[in-house]
This record gives structure tokens, sequence and C-alpha cells, in this order.
């Protein structure tokens, strides 16, 4: 049976070349551009370089307090990581780093832009990055804020060109020179929470890292001993800012959250707002009018395609089907058509995620269209198929066999 | 074997009523080859549409082998059809997109059998009507003789008790008419097969064992 739709399923294809074509063009840009997106989105998300240890981690981005008139929200300071979230019991670890920033330096006379990030040593040890010669800096050196440096290769080949080892050798970033100990394989800016091209001890920061203040810009990794530890060391930290102390008499409240990888990701800055909340029905809601409108044109053409062979649809109600075999036999055709559009948006995801690849339009993210993407890939090719095929094969399983004949 | 107890059909529209069967009553005997004549409109392809259940009579009985069928569902009256029926229509309706023997083989796509007993029904058919060679043809390559010896192996693969032909020889010439009406008749006398044919060609009604005749949707002969 199943042979026989495939064939018929063919032959119509073969027969209508322009709807074909037309029906073909709009699943496979709409599955190619989904595709992509999920691709985009699988290696963001899904790329544990270089906090490896993700599963066992939470994170801390953000700080707000709120007052009867004022509200402010920042990332916290590194008084505050080190004070109050590195006193809790259950993380073995903390690591702590500021936002990146960005300034300029030259080498040759040409200008080179820069971003640089202060961590403490622990952050080395919570985070595994690769090492592809040197090492971290170490307690010792971040006591003694020594000016030290780990940098991204891309920083390297951009400052020391094709040269093989740069350990021991200085460069120069807002002014201070540092020394090279360590460098690592680059992080995708996406990452932003451990992407940087130069990191440095946050005790050589130009800034006050003993400010008390709370919110400072800067973000904590809480390490657990293993992931069954994770909800407690969530009820841990949020006990914790129950227990603190106001900054000040014009705030009441304080919020701040250690949250997985994904949550603190989306946060939007905002605690009213879940920021995993709105990227969903974003996303969703994109999805939704991506798929809505090739699966209104198919339906269309469908229902044109169908009327057409209503002369078919009536020999084989006479000769036995009954409607639900026909609309079952429809669907089938329409998920042949979409799978050929299926197969047909994968082969221009991988050109295109190729050309993203090769062209760097994102530094150091190297999408690939792995198992999982291409399992969505499939799945929406399914959902299509059938979206777009059970109007039209209902509407052609309440012909009247005679009108069907006569058409 | 066909039962038509005072069997009526209207057709309504917003604004008129067409009666396009009045009070048609008649009995098919198993084995019998019966004609219907009558000019166009008079409710001919009608009578035969009821009788193969392809459309519902608003008023009356049938009854095929003694049995009331005004209460089947879709997918009752369906394997109904395709077991009990067999349907030869004027302009062929063979599917364009499939060779000959996939358009042979269609009604047995909607019983339990293999792709190979398939395709030995369908060969088998094919051998009846003298299309052997043609198996692997699409429709198009065909003539209308040869088109319609094709929808003649279609209805008689599933081995029906009847037959239904609305118009079968409308579209050939008399020398194609001639051969699509000696093979219906064979299948008549060989195998018993209960055929029921609408016809305007007197000389085919004549060939068959009784005339029924309509005018204005009742029965006159």
């Amino acid at each position: 049976m199943l042979k026989n739709y495939f064939k018929i399923a063919i032959a119509v294809l073969r027969r209508r070349k322009f709807f074909t074509v037309i029906s073909l063009f709009g699943i496979s840009f709409t599955l190619t551009i989904l595709m992509v997106l999920t691709a985009f989105i699988n290696k963001v998300v899904g790329d544990d370089y270089p906090d490896k240890k993700r599963d066992r981690s939470l994170y801390i981005t953000r700080l707000e307090e709120d007052g009867p008139t004022n509200m402010s929200s920042a990332g916290p300071s590194f008084y505050f990581l080190n004070h109050y979230a590195a006193g809790l019991k259950i993380p073995v670890k903390i690591a702590i780093s500021s936002n990146f920033n960005g300034t300029n330096t030259y080498v040759n006379n040409k200008k080179i832009a820069v971003n640089y990030k202060y961590t403490n040593a622990d952050y080395w040890d919570v985070l595994e990055y690769d090492f592809t010669e040197g090492k971290a800096f170490s307690k010792q050196q971040v006591e003694n804020a020594e000016k030290v440096a780990v940098i991204s290769t891309d920083m390297k080949n951009a400052y020391f060109g094709d040269e093989s080892s740069v350990v021991g050798r200085y460069i120069e970033a807002d002014n201070v020179k540092y020394r090279v100990c360590g460098v690592v394989k680059n992080v995708p800016i996406t990452s932003y929470m451990t992407y940087s091209d130069i990191y440095l001890p946050y005790t050589v920061s130009k800034m006050d890292y003993n400010y008390k203040g709370y919110r400072g810009g800067y973000m904590g990794i809480l390490l657990a001993n293993s992931k069954s530890d994770l909800s407690k060391m969530h009820d841990e930290y949020e006990q914790m800012i129950q227990k603190i102390p106001m900054e000040s008499k014009e705030f009441n409240r304080m919020y701040s959250h250690a949250d997985t990888y994904i949550t603190s990701y989306v946060d939007t800055g905002n605690e009213k707002q879940s920021g995993v909340l709105i990227v969903l029905t974003v996303i969703g809601v994109f999805a939704f009018i991506l798929m809505l409108l090739p699966t209104l044109n198919l339906v269309n053409i469908n229902i044109t395609r169908i009327m057409e062979r209503s002369s078919e649809i009536g020999v084989r109600k006479a000769f036995g089907a009954s409607s639900k075999i026909l609309v079952y036999q429809f669907i089938v055709e329409n998920l042949i058509l979409t799978l050929l559009g299926g197969l047909i948006g994968t082969i221009l995801s991988i050109a295109i995620i190729k050309f993203i690849n090769s062209e760097n339009l994102i530094p150091n993210l190297e999408l690939s269209l792995n198992l999982t993407v291409l399992f969505i890939g499939l799945i929406i090719c399914l959902v299509f198929g059938f979206l777009s095929g059970v109007y039209p094969a209902w509407r052609m399983s309440k012909l009247n066999v005679v009108t069907a004949l006569k058409a | 074997m066909i039962s038509l107890q005072n069997i009526q059909k209207v057709y309504r529209t917003n604004t008129i009523e067409t009666l396009a069967l009045n009070s048609i009553n008649l009995n098919i005997r198993k084995g019998e080859f019966l004609s219907i004549m009558g000019p166009s409109g008079c409710g001919k392809s009608t009578l035969l549409n009821i009788m193969g259940l392809l459309d519902a009579p608003s008023k009356g009985d049938i009854k095929i082998d003694d049995q009331k069928l005004d209460h089947l569902s879709d997918k009752q009256l369906a394997q109904f059809r395709n077991k009990k029926l067999g349907f030869i229509f004027q302009s062929y309706h063979l599917i364009n997109d499939l060779i000959v023997l996939d358009n042979v083989s269609l009604p047995l796509l909607y019983r339990t059998s293999s792709e190979k007993e398939r395709k030995q029904s369908a060969t088998d058919a094919l051998e009846k009507v003298g299309l052997s060679n043609r198996v692997k043809h699409f429709p198009t390559q065909l003539s209308g003789g040869q088109k319609q010896r094709v929808a003649i192996a279609r209805a008689v693969v599933g081995r029906p008790e009847i037959i239904l032909a609305d118009e079968p020889t409308g579209n050939l010439d008399s020398a194609m008419g001639n051969e699509v009406m000696d093979i219906l008749l064979h299948l008549n006398k060989s195998e018993g097969t209960t055929i029921v044919m609408v016809t305007h060609d007197e000389h085919m009604a004549k060939k068959t064992h009784r005339l029924v005749r309509l005018f204005d949707g009742s029965q006159v002969q």
C-alpha cells in the first residue's frame, strides 16, 4: 500500500512541476531557517567549553535591589561574591570574574580591539579551559597582584603573529604591560560569561575590588561537589540572600539567584520577567509564524491539487477506499513531499552552516548540523506534512463519489 | 440479487426540487445481464449509482443479496463495494499517473492481499481482456478501446458478483464497442457475473437478457 502511495506521490509531484517547486521551496526554505537557528541555539546553549562542569554549577549574574521608589539591578560586585557567596558551605569552589570590557592596544602602530576580564584563581579550577601553552595564574600570583595574563589563541595570533611560543612575553592592554603566563583555546563571544581575549587577576584591576557595594559588574559560578547538591546549593544561596542587610535605606528587597546556565544566560535583568519564558515565547512565536506561512501555502496548493484529482478520489471510493483510507493516503503523500523538502532543506542548511563557518561571521562559533538538529528538522518536517495535509485530505474525503466522478 | 423497492431520488437546491427517480421497483436476478435505456437526463445513471451504493436514495429500500444496506457506515459501505461490486464508467476513469497493472490492481489494494497476489490477479484480469502486452503502459498511451478494456479488467479483478457499467461503449466506435460488449457477454456467460448496463445503444441492449426503459425518472418498461 505504502509503495503504491509513494509511486503516486512521485507521479503527482512530477506532473505539476511548478506547484512542486513552489511547495518544495517553501518547505525547504523554512526548514533551512529553522535548522540553522536550532544549530545556533544548540551551539550557544549546548556547547560546554570551557564550563564542562556545567551540570554541577550555578551561575550568579545579577543582583537586584528594590525600594518603594527605586530599583537597581546589575551584576554583583567582587566584594559581594567574595564576601557572601564564597562563604556558602555547599559550593566547593566559586569562580569570580568580571564582565568583559573593551579597550584598544597597538601592535606596530596597528590598532587591535581587545576584550579583557578579571578573574580569581579558582576561576581556572571551576572552568576547564584548554591551554595550548603555559598555565593559569596561581592564587599566589593573584594575591601578589602580579601583572600576568592568560590570553586567547586569537589574541596571541593578532598580537604576536606567527610566534610559536609567547609565554613570558609581554602584552599591553589599557596602557599596562602584562606577562603572558598561558594561552587558551578561543571561546566564542556568544558564551559571554566565559569569553575574553585577555584574562587578568582581579587584583590588578584599576577599579577598587574592595569596594563594599553589592553591585559591580562581576559574576560568579558556584561549583557543587555533585549534581545532586545543585538544588541544595540553590536553596542555600536563596537563604543567604534573605539574610544579607540592605545596602541603604532606599531599598527594602534584594533579589539574586544562583541559576542554571540556561536560566542565567537568558536573564532579562528584571526580577518580574522570566528570561526563559520570554525566550521560549519569542522562539515559539517566531517558529510558529515561520511555519504557518508555508503551511497555509501548502494547504492551499494541496486543496487545488486534490480537487484536480477528484476523478481518482471517486474511483478509489467506488472500488472500496473508505474516507479514512483516503485521508491516510493524502497525508502520506504530503509527508513524502515535506520529507523531500526536508532533505533539500538539510542540504541547504549544511551549505549555509559551512558558509557561516568559513566566513567566520561569528568568531569562534563553529556551527554544526548535529544529530539533535537533524532530529528536530525531521520532527518539523513531520509536523509540517501533517498540518498541511490534514485539512485538504479531510475536505477531499467528504467529497461525494458521484460528484467526484463527474468533475 | 439486487432488489429496489419504491426508490425515489430528489435533488434539492435552494430554489428548486428535481425528481430524478420516481417509484422504481426492480428485481435483478443473480447471473442476469440487464440493460437500462432512456433519453439523456431520465435518471439512468442515478439509478445505477444507487445500485452501486455510490449515492443514497431519498426514499425506498435497496437490498443486495437480501441485505439491507441503508444503515451501513462509510467504512462498511466501502468494504461492501470492494467485495461485491465492480464499476465500468463511460469515460474510463483510469488513473493516469499509474501504469495499467497498478490501475487494474487498485481494488485489491483495499483488501488484505500481498503485492505478489495483486500482481498475479491483475495480470490474469488483463489477459482476459486481451491486454497482457500492455501491463507497463500508462493509460495515456492506450486507445479508447484499450482503456475501456483496462477498466473492465479493473472491474473484474476482485471477482465481484455484480458489475455496473455506465455506458461502457458510449465513447467507442462500433468495432471497439462490439469488442467491449463481447467481453461483458463472455464474463456474464462464463462466470455468471450479474451485469447491469446503462446504454443509449439499442443494438447493444438487445444482446442482454432484459431491457428496462426509463422516462423522466419513471420506469416505463
